[in-house]
């Protein structure tokens, strides 16, 4: 039951409908095995249920246009005269029999079917869930109010790989996700590759996630957590192996050395000032925890979990005042001399 | 006349209940310290006692209490038991326990043991970092505690079977 080509116009047709959604986080457009599955049973779900509603339908137009034509033996006169004696309620004995026969039929068949539906769901469910070996690659991803913090695991611990908000796999290979919180529950959710999963804060869910074509697959914290849920983005950018490898690789080392004076001074900013108390870079003295690590900052595409794209401009009003952009972010407002500042962006810029 | 009273009484916790996501003005400057003389040569500068009650307000001193986690106030003062700092949740000052005096001593720094973190807080946070020392003591309004933390304080013990990766709020050293 692969529905993808038969499918396509329908699931085209539906996309144009909800015109606000961009292809990217569209549910109908699977780019990896579990979605597929997930939206095979969605179309299995929808073609049922929907052949099941134009039968009542059409059973209840039928009722009505025979109610409407009654057949001259039937007693017209007797529910006149009475209510009680309407031939619904007081039926004759042959009617009473096809009336139970019908309702039985149908209590028969809605048992059925739901069984089936479920059934399907659990066949569905035990097919994501069930991933065959262990994949080697274990990717650790952290929800915080309101960003994502992700991990690359690796038994090396020169290796392990921290960025946030950005999720680089090789393309058609299994991928471990381990999955918690920091603080209240959060959901992950990438339409495109796979279903919705928790994270529990104080438990660690994990889930396998394969994507199957090269592409940019947003996603997005799906379940409330707080003032700025809308603004919890994730970007999960899949790649050929070798590129992937490649990012991997260059993600491991530290923090390049700044080259000119302007750029020293950025970091002599940022080592000195309020970013040194919550941000990390690696190869500096900057090691705190609690704030996106920004050994790379500048390879990434976006601001504050998608929020802004990653522009000089951009990244100047969100360390002037985060709060006019995403009110109630951990990140308190920084203002600054100017020349500080152009220092800190020309820094920044360079943590690629 | 009764509705009156139960408006008033309605609006008596509003302060308390306030959240100032956004700060302006003097309060989100990196921290210069406070004045702590009312000696001054020629006009008296305002003192640096913020307009707002920080000490009156729940969501200040939550916001207190992710910082001295985030900020590792917890590495040397523990939760306020004290270990290689003094404890906070008993009466000894060895530096004051007005909101000032606190203010001074996380922005200036004390004599053995205790960091200057001039230029490195906004003032606020100063303040809210002092609500929610002050409030370990004790020494602000009981009305004005929150009830439970604003944030969570990491998993609940027992939970994570071994393997599990903690998912701790971080306190290591800026």
């Amino acid at each position: 039951m692969n529905p993808a080509g038969p499918h396509r116009a329908g699931a085209w047709a539906f996309a144009a409908l909800m015109s606000g959604c961009k292809n990217d986080i569209a549910v109908f457009m699977p780019a990896g095995i579990q979605a597929r599955r997930i939206e095979s049973l969605w179309w299995l779900y929808f073609g049922i249920l929907v052949t099941i509603f134009a039968l009542v339908l059409a059973t209840l137009l039928m009722a009505l246009i025979r109610g409407g034509r009654r057949a001259p033996g039937e007693a017209v006169g007797a529910a006149a005269d009475h209510p009680l004696q309407h031939p619904i309620l007081a039926p004759s004995p042959a009617v009473e029999r096809r009336l139970t026969w019908s309702v039985a039929l149908s209590l028969a068949l809605t048992i059925v079917v739901l069984f089936a539906l479920l059934w399907t769901s659990f066949r569905t469910g035990k097919a994501i869930a069930d991933h065959g070996p262990q994949p080697e690659l274990v990717i650790q991803i952290t929800g915080r109010r309101w960003w994502w913090q992700i991990r690359y695991q690796d038994l090396t611990a020169s290796h392990i790989v921290e960025t946030a908000n950005e999720l680089h796999l090789p393309v058609g290979r299994p991928i471990r996700l381990e999955l918690t919180s920091a603080d209240v529950i959060h959901s992950f959710w990438v339409p495109r590759l796979h279903g919705k999963r928790d994270l529990i804060p104080g438990t660690v869910a994990t889930s396998v996630i394969q994507a199957d074509e090269p592409g940019t697959y947003l996603g997005q914290c799906a379940e409330f957590c707080g003032l700025q849920h809308a603004h919890m983005g994730i970007m999960v950018i899949a790649e050929p192996q070798q590129t992937f490898q490649a990012w991997l690789t260059a993600q491991r080392l530290a923090a390049p050395e700044p080259t000119t004076d302007m750029q020293r001074r950025g970091r002599d900013v940022f080592l000195t000032g309020p970013c040194v108390m919550c941000h990390s870079i690696g190869g500096t003295i900057a090691g705190a925890q609690s704030g996106p690590n920004l050994t790379h900052f500048a390879s990434r595409q976006t601001l504050a979990a998608g929020t802004l794209p990653n522009t000089r401009g951009h990244l100047a009003g969100w360390i002037l005042d985060p709060q006019q952009i995403k009110p109630g972010v951990s990140m308190p407002p920084n203002p600054m001399p100017s020349d500080d500042l152009h220092a800190l962006l020309a820094y920044l810029e360079t943590l690629r | 006349m009764s509705t009156f009273v139960l408006a008033a009484a309605l609006l008596f916790g509003c302060d308390r209940e306030q959240r100032r996501l956004r700060e302006v003005g003097p309060a989100v400057q990196r921290s210069g310290g406070v004045v702590m003389s009312p000696l001054q040569p020629g006009a008296p500068a305002p003192r640096g006692v913020p307009p707002i009650d920080y000490q009156g307000n729940a969501y200040a001193i939550g916001e207190g209490y992710r910082l001295f986690n985030w900020f590792n106030c917890v590495g040397c003062h523990a939760n306020g038991g004290g270990g290689m700092g003094p404890a906070l949740i008993d009466a000894d000052w060895i530096y004051g326990s007005e909101p000032e005096q606190i203010f001074s001593t996380i922005v200036e720094g004390r004599p053995n043991g205790m960091p200057s973190f001039r230029g490195r807080i906004a003032d606020y946070q100063v303040w809210q970092l002092a609500a929610y020392v002050r409030a370990m003591a004790g020494m602000v309004p009981p009305d004005a505690v929150p009830g439970r933390p604003e944030h969570m304080s990491g998993p609940p013990s027992g939970v994570l079977l071994p393997g599990d990766a903690p998912a701790r709020e971080p306190a290591r050293h800026p």
